[in-house]
Formats: structure tokens, C-alpha cells, sequence
């Protein structure tokens, strides 16, 4: 009988998505949601239904982070291992939930019950530490709520029965400007564009400066521009949501209060870049959002923003699904992400080409940021010139900023471009701060004589993340965290980031535990230019930023921590002899190897 | 080449858990050998059997760090080159001898020395003459530190030739294509 449940279920599953091998990643998603774990018959079956090769199918879900094949497991308890759940006691927390579990960290519990692990940020920083079972959020974990949760597991109690209010999560919005601020109503900005043409909706968005909210910062006029005049027959709009740059969660607030800004804006791309369908790129972690995004887009359609003939305008069809990722930071790489929209690893591609000219299924696409949709959005209704007024000349606009770590009052800010940094700090109360992390780990670390800088692309560039280190907390640990992060999330396929990140962490663990030399400073420098110059995407050549700039800012937490000057091994060279001493009954002067060279 | 200088570069090799097949590749420089000498001299090498390495300019290793004797030689070898090279895949990774690796040292012991039948007879061995054995195989870096590596199983005569006519002139060693390969 149990065989036949998912047989069923597979069967309904993979007509629902028209045997489409380009949903696989959906499916496979939807297999765990139900199932708690994918079977190697499951993936087989799929692969037959798909007409895929069984070892793709594996290797897709093999890849993400949310797709388990090792085992079934009722219920997965997932903490967020950001610095900032770290500092809210996420450590203290998981400890005391293994043991009222009676687990071991990563280990599944023998009648195939719970398991207890850490995973990437998971955007409730501002309220954590969080964590996820079975995929669902919840925020400011207390050590009564793991009583709570694990009564609950213990007594098998279903997670949609679980007490709602768990899983209230909070928005914090602490500073509004004319982004959060701006009262749009559904359908205002797309009025104003529908009557005019295209291309001077495109004309609006460039004179705007607009520049894309992600962190790279090329300008989104010109992106836009490019879509609509590459050649191809059918074009995509794709909002990147996957917010994965720890310490950022705007898009997790843009999404829960301004779902309609944000669909809004993805419409009036279609309409500039003559695309009829698009796609929302949620991430994994954001799964509670999925059924009110849903019913967003649904009114949108019965509202006649979203369908056919969009505002009874002949010939502008458009609509938007949404696409659920499942725990991969290197899907928020435009390329990457494309990959995974198309069912397969969340590998980067070699640009160029650019997705604006082969993106989704080898067809012009533009991937814009949750933000930069909302802000075009803004952009048509008031007018490109009116935007450009604000912020700095090379920085139009203003920006949400995700404000975490040691400050009284985190949550999302927004400001002008041009804002400096001891601004910032004194509106959220952090005015004692030893040091901030701009943009989360691939982003910068700037300490107390810096705080003078700015937020703009021509000072300090920013996706949004701005987590607060206060006086008392240890830089090392800080860029330690980032570093295992990283080795985390890389996605394996180039040799220089996936053997150099997990080189780097070694080198950090080396420090942490009291084995470092100077030589393995050193080490680092050299790790850090040969991920530099030969790793295939940005998560490789960034992963060594955080240490960096810690070994230049904050050198003595490193140094207090060597052992020597001289070269030490990372491990205790005398105990690695202690298996042989006890098989030998040896104890001579022979046996035993001094520590110190 | 230059003309000989006048001091000439001591020079020192050993192998520690190697196949000596690095050695090997050494002496398949060939006749190229007898041009090297006028710029070094041996040390402590399998070549003189000088049992013990005094100061060196260079020190070659083969092989990676299995047991205590791989690690006292090593240390020797640190404390007198001033250039201490790792030769070969096995004293840059680990190699071979590594694949012990993944296994329980104690489980290893006891199959070879009780449970298989053909060597059971005297038990797992205990003599103080014998070095004993690391839990784990480690490549050489992870124990002193290490200024050069050559990659090859092992690497070629010309690799090495090459490498050292590099250091001998002063350049930054490049091996370049085809001296490394891939497979």
C-alpha cells in the first residue's frame, strides 16, 4: 500500500507539471515536501517519467541543500548558522535541543523521527535566531520554545497543527522612505505606462539611473534595453528572490507587505521588454510565502493585471509563476539561478552570453533584483527625473538596508544613497560599534575610522545586508563564520573554489585552535589570489574578502591566537600515535613524538 | 648553464612513505646528472648513504609522513634546508600510502597482524626498532612547512631537471606545459 501511495503521488505530481523535465527541481521539491526524504525508487521512477538519465535526476537532488536522499526523517530541524543567530545563542539553542532530543548534531534519530542540523542564513536576522522545520520558519527561538517544539515532535504532532503563532514572522520596517513609503495602489503604475509605449517606459526607467538592487549595480535601463532588442521570439522577466547574502532580508519584507510592487514592477518589464511570462525565483527558505504570493498574483489576475490583454490593453499578455528554490546560495548568480529555473544544478554559466541576449531556455531574459522591480515600478509613476534627484550622482534612489547584529532597533531601513554609515548607526542605536559588515560576507568589513563612508555604489556598494558588531564580539569568529559559509556553499563545480574555500576553512580552524603560525597568515594571502584570479564565479573570488579585511582591521585576534612564528601541523603529532601505542602495548621513548619541533 | 660558482649547493634527498620511484625519476636525468655537479653536492641522500643531513641548501622528499621515523627525518630536513621541496604526488598529498586513510588504524593492524592467517603467527609487532605508525597518512606540509611542491607520480626526469636548473639560476621554479599533466 505504501509502495502504491507514491506511485500515485509521483504520477499526479509529474502530469500536474506536464512531464516537463524543465520542472524537475519543482517536483523533486514537492516530492520532499510530502514524502520527508526522496527515495532512490522515486528518483528512478522520474527519471523514467522525464525521459532523464536516473543520474541526472540524482544529481540535481543531490545538490540542494533541502533534498535529502539518505533516509526518511519526520521532522528536520534546520538552525540558521549566520554570525547574527551565533550572537542571538543559535549554538546554546541547537545543544540544548539535541540533548532534550537525545541526538547527535546531523544524525538522524534510529526510528527515522527528527534530526537536528545548521543551515545558511535564513533571513531572520532581525528576529532570530531562527530556524526551519520541514521548510517552515520560525523566528526568536527561545529555549522554551524548544521545550514546546520538542514535546510536539515527540508526541508526533503533524507541523501544520502546530501552535501559529510560532511562526509569526515579523516585518520591522523602521525607516520608510519613498520606496516603503509611497502608498502605490496595485495597478497605478501600470495605468500610467499602458498608455503610453513601450519604449518610453524604457526611456523613463534609464533617465531614472536606476541601477540594479542586488549589489552589482548595472544600470537597469540599459539591461532592459538590451532584452528588447535581442533577437528571439519569446522573452522572460525573472525576479531574483533568492535572497541568500546572509545578514539581508528586505526581500523577505518587500514580499510579505509589497508583493504588489514588486509584481508590478516585473509586469512593466514585460511590457518595456515584450515578455509574456515570468517567473519569481523564491528561495527555499521563504516557502511560508509561496501560498500568499500565490493568492497576490491571483487577485492581480482577477483584477485584470496579470493574464490577457493586461488593463484591457490589445496584445500586452503577461503572467508570472513562481519558482521555488531549495536551499542554494549560488542560485542567487543570475546565471545559476537561471540553471536551476530550468530544473537542472545550480551551476553558474560562462558569461557572457548574458541572460539579457541567452537566459532562460537560451532566450533573452531579464533578472532583476525584488528591489529594483519595485523601485521601476515608482520610477513609472512618478518619473525617471524625479528619482534621479534623489540619492548621489552615480547612486539614484534610495535603499533598503537589512540592519542586524548589536543595535537596539534592527530590522529594514531605508535611506537616500549618500548616507554615511555613523548616520546609520545612530538611527538603529549602535553608536558604540566596532565594526560593520557592509553587504554580508562576499561584501566588505569596515571598522570604527571608517564609519564616516557612504552607502552608494561610488563608496561602499550594497545588496542591503548591514550586520552591527559591538565592541565586545571576536572579528575572528566573525570572518571564521563567513569562511565556513562559503566552504558551505560552493557549488563544486570549479577546483579552485571548492578545494580552496574548504583550504581556507581549514587554515581558520588551524588559527581557531590554537595551532596557527604566521606561515598560515601567509597562506591565506596566497589562497586568497589564486581564488581571485581562477574561481568560475563570484562566490570563489569573494570567499576570502571577510578574512581579509579582518587580518587587516582586526590582526591582533588572529595573532593572540598562533601558537608560533615557526610552522606547527594542525594536529597533536603525539596523539596521532596513540592508536598504535595501545595495539602495541608500547610506551618507550620511541612511541612518542614531542609536540614542539 | 653558467659558469660553476664557487661555493657549491649542498644538497639532500630522501624518501619517506615513497615507492622511491621519485628517486627514481631523478636518476632518469641521465648523463644530465654529471652537468648538475659542478653546482651541488650531495648530502644525506640514498645516493652517498650519509645517514644523517648536516646544513643544505635544498632538501628533496619523496614520499608523505606515515609513521614517527617519517617524522623525525622530516624534521632533520627542516632544520637544515633552507629549501625544503615535496617531490612527488605522495609528499605533496599524501598518494597512495593515504588510502589507509578512510580506514581505523587499529582494524588495519589487526587484519594484517591476527586476523589474516597467513601472518598471524607473531601478533602485531612491538619492537622499539620499529617506528610506529600515524593514525592518519599526511602529506609533508601538514607537518613542517614547505617551500616547493612538484606534482607528477612520479615527476618526470626532465620535471626535475627543469625545476632544478630553475632554482640553481635563481628563477621562481615554472614546470609549463608538458611537464605537468593532468591524468
Amino acid at each position: 500500500m505504501v509502495e502504491l501511495s507514491w506511485k500515485l503521488l509521483l504520477n499526479t505530481l509529474v502530469q500536474r507539471h506536464g512531464r516537463n523535465p524543465v520542472r524537475l527541481l519543482q517536483m523533486l521539491r514537492e516530492v520532499q515536501e510530502s514524502k520527508g526524504w526522496i527515495a532512490p525508487e522515486m528518483i528512478a521512477d522520474l527519471a523514467d517519467w522525464l525521459g532523464l538519465p536516473g543520474s541526472q535526476v540524482r544529481g540535481v537532488a543531490d545538490f540542494y541543500s533541502f533534498l535529502h536522499t539518505g533516509g526518511p526523517c519526520r521532522y528536520r530541524v534546520l538552525f540558521s548558522d549566520n554570525i547574527t543567530d551565533r550572537m542571538q545563542g543559535s549554538e546554546a539553542l541547537l545543544d540544548y535541543l539535541c540533548g532534550r532530543l537525545l541526538l547527535e548534531k546531523g544524525r538522524v534519530s534510529e526510528e527515522g523521527l527528527v534530526s537536528v542540523d545548521t543551515t545558511s542564513c535564513t533571513g531572520l536576522c532581525d528576529q532570530g535566531p531562527g530556524l526551519l522545520v520541514n521548510g517552515w520558519a520560525i523566528p526568536g527561538v527561545t529555549r522554551e520554545r524548544l521545550d514546546q517544539i520538542a514535546e510536539l515532535i515527540l508526541g508526533r504532532r503533524p507541523v501544520e497543527q502546530w501552535p501559529s503563532d510560532f511562526f509569526v514572522i515579523q516585518d520591522h520596517i523602521r525607516r520608510a522612505g519613498i520606496l516603503l513609503g509611497s502608498g502605490l495602489k496595485p495597478g497605478e503604475a501600470l495605468r500610467v505606462a499602458s498608455q503610453r509605449d513601450p519604449v518610453s517606459l524604457l526611456e523613463q526607467v534609464k533617465a531614472s539611473g536606476l541601477r540594479g538592487r542586488g549589489g552589482a549595480g548595472f544600470a537597469t535601463g540599459l539591461k532592459w534595453e538590451a532584452c528588447r532588442n535581442a533577437p528571439g521570439d519569446q522573452r522572460y522577466v525573472v525576479c531574483n528572490a533568492d535572497e541568500g547574502e546572509p545578514g539581508t532580508f528586505k526581500d523577505r519584507v518587500l514580499l510579505s507587505r509589497y508583493a504588489d510592487l514588486v509584481f508590478e514592477g516585473m509586469t512593466l518589464c514585460a511590457y518595456a521588454i515584450g515578455a509574456a511570462e515570468g517567473f519569481l525565483y523564491l528561495r527555499g527558505e521563504y516557502r511560508y510565502l509561496l501560498e500568499p504570493l500565490r493568492e497576490v498574483l491571483n487577485r492581480r489576475r482577477a483584477e485584470g493585471l496579470l493574464g490577457r490583454n493586461i488593463l484591457g490593453r490589445q496584445g500586452f499578455d503577461f503572467d508570472i509563476e513562481i519558482h521555488l528554490g531549495a536551499g542554494a546560495y549560488v542560485c542567487g548568480e543570475e546565471s545559476a539561478l537561471i540553471e536551476s529555473l530550468e530544473g537542472k544544478r545550480g551551476i553558474p554559466r560562462n558569461r557572457p552570453p548574458y541572460p539579457v541576449t541567452q537566459g532562460y531556455l537560451q532566450r533573452p531574459t531579464t533578472v532583476n533584483n525584488v528591489e529594483t522591480f519595485c523601485a521601476a515600478a515608482l520610477i513609472t509613476h512618478k518619473g525617471g527625473d524625479w528619482y534621479r534627484s534623489i540619492g548621489t550622482p552615480k547612486s539614484a534612489g534610495t535603499k533598503l538596508l537589512s540592519i542586524s547584529g548589536d543595535c537596539a532597533k534592527p530590522g529594514i531601513y531605508e535611506y537616500p544613497f549618500g548616507t554615511s554609515i555613523r548616520q546609520i548607526l545612530a538611527d538603529c542605536g549602535a553608536e558604540d560599534a566596532q565594526a560593520v559588515q557592509v553587504s554580508g560576507p562576499s561584501g566588505r568589513c569596515i571598522d570604527a575610522t571608517e564609519f564616516g563612508r557612504r552607502i552608494a555604489f561610488e563608496d561602499l556598494p550594497t545588496a542591503g545586508s548591514f550586520m552591527i558588531f559591538g565592541q565586545e564580539r571576536d572579528m575572528f569568529e566573525v570572518a571564521r563564520n563567513f569562511v565556513e559559509f562559503f566552504a558551505h556553499e560552493s557549488c563544486g563545480f570549479c577546483t579552485p573554489c571548492r578545494v580552496g574555500t574548504s583550504m581556507l576553512k581549514g587554515a581558520m580552524e588551524k588559527i581557531a585552535a590554537g595551532h596557527g603560525t604566521a606561515c598560515d597568515l601567509g597562506e591565506i594571502e596566497a589562497l586568497d589570489r589564486v581564488l581571485n584570479q581562477a574561481a568560475h564565479c563570484g562566490l570563489g573570488s569573494a570567499a576570502c574578502n571577510s578574512t581579509l579585511d579582518t587580518l587587516k582591521k582586526f590582526r591582533p585576534t588572529y595573532e593572540r591566537r598562533l601558537k608560533s612564528l615557526e610552522f606547527e601541523p594542525a594536529f597533536d603529532l603525539d596523539g596521532a600515535l596513540a592508536r598504535a601505542r595501545r595495539m602495541t602495548g608500547r610506551d618507550d621513548a620511541g612511541a612518542h613524538l614531542e609536540t614542539e619541533a | 648553464m653558467s659558469e660553476p660558482v664557487e661555493k657549491k649547493l649542498r644538497l639532500a634527498t630522501t624518501s619517506l612513505a615513497g615507492c622511491f620511484g621519485c628517486h627514481m625519476s631523478f636518476l632518469d636525468i641521465d648523463e644530465r646528472l654529471l652537468e648538475l655537479l659542478p653546482f651541488i653536492e650531495f648530502d644525506r641522500t640514498p645516493l652517498t648513504d650519509i645517514k644523517h643531513c648536516g646544513p643544505c641548501d635544498i632538501g628533496l622528499v619523496e614520499g608523505g609522513v606515515c609513521n614517527a621515523e617519517n617524522v623525525h627525518v622530516l624534521r632533520e630536513f627542516r632544520k637544515n634546508c633552507k629549501l625544503l621541496v615535496a617531490l612527488g604526488a605522495c609528499a605533496a598529498t599524501g598518494g597512495l600510502p593515504a588510502q589507509r586513510n578512510h580506514l581505523d588504524l587499529a582494524d588495519c593492524l589487526q587484519e594484517v597482524y591476527v586476523t589474516e592467517a597467513s601472518l598471524s603467527r607473531g601478533g602485531i609487532p612491538n619492537d622499539p626498532e620499529l617506528p610506529l605508525p600515524l593514525d592518519k597518512v599526511h602529506p609533508i606540509h601538514e607537518v613542517v612547512k614547505v617551500d616547493y611542491f612538484v606534482p607528477g607520480c612520479p615527476p618526470s626526469g626532465d620535471a626535475i631537471w627543469k625545476f632544478l636548473t630553475d632554482l640553481l639560476a635563481g628563477r621562481s621554479p615554472k614546470l609549463g606545459h608538458g611537464l605537468i599533466s593532468y591524468d
